[in-house]
């Protein structure tokens, strides 16, 4: 007991010891909360937008005065001919083009069916799917409000009904999805990283020639990087909370221990990598493509699983982050409680359970 | 330095056609040899020729494919536990933490075979002392010169008086004034009845040992004091004994 908690303050001192990589560590879940939260947002707000109105009867204003009174589009300027399109494009002065056709109102009280053009620029796949999303809630509305013909059918018509995140806001995605990416960076690599470094300096040599238990070793390394992953989805859940207004819907003990799970799962990925690899660039390049690309795409956080093709589907069912991800989410954003998520937290605890099981029998192999 | 009788003192070592196996490659092909108390043993070898494989056979990291061993009284196969915490190993070159100062590595090293916390004290202080280390207590390691952290890890080997410290090349890439003053840490750590089995590819390291062994392709070619080499072998010195013996190698390096 005494040896292993020597053991574990000597590997505080190399953490605490190692400025650099101590401020990658907590400064990188910062950073990428505040670029995800207020620079890379998939959000619109004030996109400038133009108006090509051939009707400019009393709907048609008064669709454009709704949209240009949202927080979310701005009527940059009003054109008058089809030219003129092509050009505010080319320049980027706008997202969107509004085509109103002629005689609108009419068509609309006479055939029941009008027709409005919504040009986007698609440049920015995300951005375009937004825009179109809100500028189609906002026609939508205005078609309601048009009492006493209710059934008034506009050929734009959505069936976009967002659950639990009506504002599509970016951060119920993110902050779950940066949490796992940053225990995944944190334990992961670091974990391998520092396995691997006492191989290549020979004291690890000397680690297994002296009497002492591997599995010392092992828990040494692992109790450190354990704390500080704590405190960064501290760090990450305050920030999501007080910066970015996401809540914590279910219970916090809940999310907590399931972070702990994962937390495990990514020590024991750690682990295992730094069985097979002799030297610390081996280990971050394992690392990060084996895992933190996989992770980036197959846990949902920035490409939704359901639209990926069946075989990625399966594939994406064998990444820890994708299940951990989801349970986040489900704790946060949905606020449902363990009957609803036993089975991702039972499928994590096996993986943990296999990961941890496979080190050890490589670690204790290595020994003989 | 003193002759070894190798008749009267029971062997510290006794290794008996020790053979290690990796598929059809036979890394160590049947070695047999003997190391009093007390010795200094060169265990010489061009690299790939089977050194280091022993070398883990014997302090207990490989098990061995065939033959017998004794490590310090204790079996190889099943008491390397034992053979583990009456020895001290010193890897290729020096092998300590460098962002950690020199008395937390001699407190860490220590520790982990199973100093108790006086032991540290006592032992700690009087290995700074004899190093002349004292002002230097409380600075990393990486600042240390280089014949400092080198001496400075032998005696951290040392610091729970093994019965026998395992040296693998423990002076490579390091200039000729360092080794020297190394090889005189080793004759006091001799002195103190502490045997020392060292690994080198040094030819002029070997005249400092009592009896060196010379390996080539797994095989142990000669072994004797280093005077009586060079006789036999009609050699000036143990860099010709060892090139003629090592022109047989078929072996690349590894």
């Amino acid at each position: 007991m005494q040896l292993l908690l020597t053991f574990i303050a000597k590997e505080f001192k190399h953490i605490l010891r190692d400025k650099r990589t101590l401020l990658i560590l907590f400064g990188l879940p910062i950073v990428q909360i505040l670029l995800f939260g207020f620079a890379l947002t998939n959000e619109v707000k004030n996109s400038r937008i133009a108006i090509l109105d051939h009707s400019t009867d009393e709907m048609t204003l008064q669709i454009a005065n709704r949209l240009s009174a949202s927080a979310y589009f701005d009527v940059d300027r009003m054109l008058q001919r089809e030219e003129e399109i092509d050009a505010v494009f080319r320049r980027d002065e706008v997202k969107m083009v509004i085509v109103f056709p002629s005689n609108f109102r009419e068509t609309l009280l006479h055939t029941h069916k009008a027709d409005i053009q919504l040009i986007i620029d698609g440049s920015d796949p995300n951005t375009a799917t937004s825009i179109l999303n809100y500028a189609t809630a906002i026609i939508n509305d205005y078609q309601e409000s048009l009492q006493g013909n209710p059934s008034l059918p506009l050929t734009i018509t959505t069936e976009t009904r967002m659950l639990y995140n009506p504002q599509l806001k970016g951060s119920y995605n993110f902050v779950p999805g940066v949490i796992a990416l940053i225990l995944m960076l944190v334990c992961v690599l670091m974990t391998s990283v520092a396995i691997v470094r006492e191989k290549e300096l020979g004291t690890m040599e000397v680690l297994l020639v002296s009497p002492m238990r591997p599995a010392i070793l092992i828990i040494a390394k692992m109790v450190p990087y354990l704390v500080l992953s704590f405190v960064i989805v501290g760090i990450i859940l305050v920030m999501g909370v007080t910066l970015l207004d996401v809540p914590i819907r279910g219970s916090l003990p809940l999310l907590l221990g399931e972070s702990l799970l994962f937390i495990l799962t990514c020590l024991a990925i750690g682990l295992l990598i730094s069985n097979f690899t002799r030297t610390q660039q081996t280990a971050m390049l394992i690392t990060l493509l084996g895992m933190m690309m996989p992770t980036l795409v197959f846990s949902g956080f920035m490409f939704p699983i359901e639209n990926m093709p069946i075989p990625l589907q399966l594939i994406s069912n064998a990444i820890p982050s994708k299940w951990y991800f989801y349970v986040v989410q489900a704790i946060m954003i949905k606020g449902l409680h363990i009957e609803s998520i036993w089975r991702e937290t039972l499928i994590l605890t096996g993986m943990t359970l296999f990961f941890l099981l496979v080190s050890l029998k490589k670690f204790s192999i290595r020994l003989t | 330095m003193s002759e070894v009788d190798n008749k009267t003192i029971p062997p510290v070592i006794s290794v008996e056609g020790l053979t290690k196996q990796f598929g059809n490659f036979k890394a160590v092909d049947d070695i047999t040899f003997d190391v009093a108390k007390g010795e200094i043993f060169g265990f010489l070898g061009a690299n790939g020729a089977g050194k280091t494989t022993a070398m883990k056979m014997l302090i207990g990291i490989w098990k061995p494919t065939s033959g017998e061993g004794k490590v310090a009284g204790y079996d190889i196969y099943s008491e390397t536990e034992k053979i583990k915490r009456n020895i001290g190993y010193m890897s290729q070159r020096f092998s300590l933490y460098e962002d950690l100062t020199v008395w937390e590595n001699i407190r860490f090293f220590g520790g982990i075979y199973g100093l108790t916390r006086e032991e540290l004290r006592e032992k700690g202080s009087a290995l700074i002392d004899r190093l002349g280390m004292g002002e230097k207590k409380g600075s990393l390691v990486a600042s240390l010169p280089l014949g400092w952290k080198q001496k400075l890890s032998f005696s951290i080997a040392i610091l729970h008086t093994p019965q026998i410290v395992f040296l693998d090349e423990p002076t490579g890439g390091v200039d000729p004034i360092t080794r020297r003053q190394f090889w005189e840490m080793i004759y006091e750590a001799a002195d103190r009845d502490i045997t020392v089995f060292v690994t080198t590819h040094y030819m002029d390291e070997a005249e400092y040992c009592n009896r060196v062994s010379i390996m080539v392709d797994g095989r142990i070619e000669a072994l004797d004091k280093p005077a009586q080499l060079r006789k036999d072998f009609n050699a000036e010195s143990m860099d010709q004994v060892f090139t003629s013996l090592a022109r047989k190698a078929t072996r690349s390096a590894d």
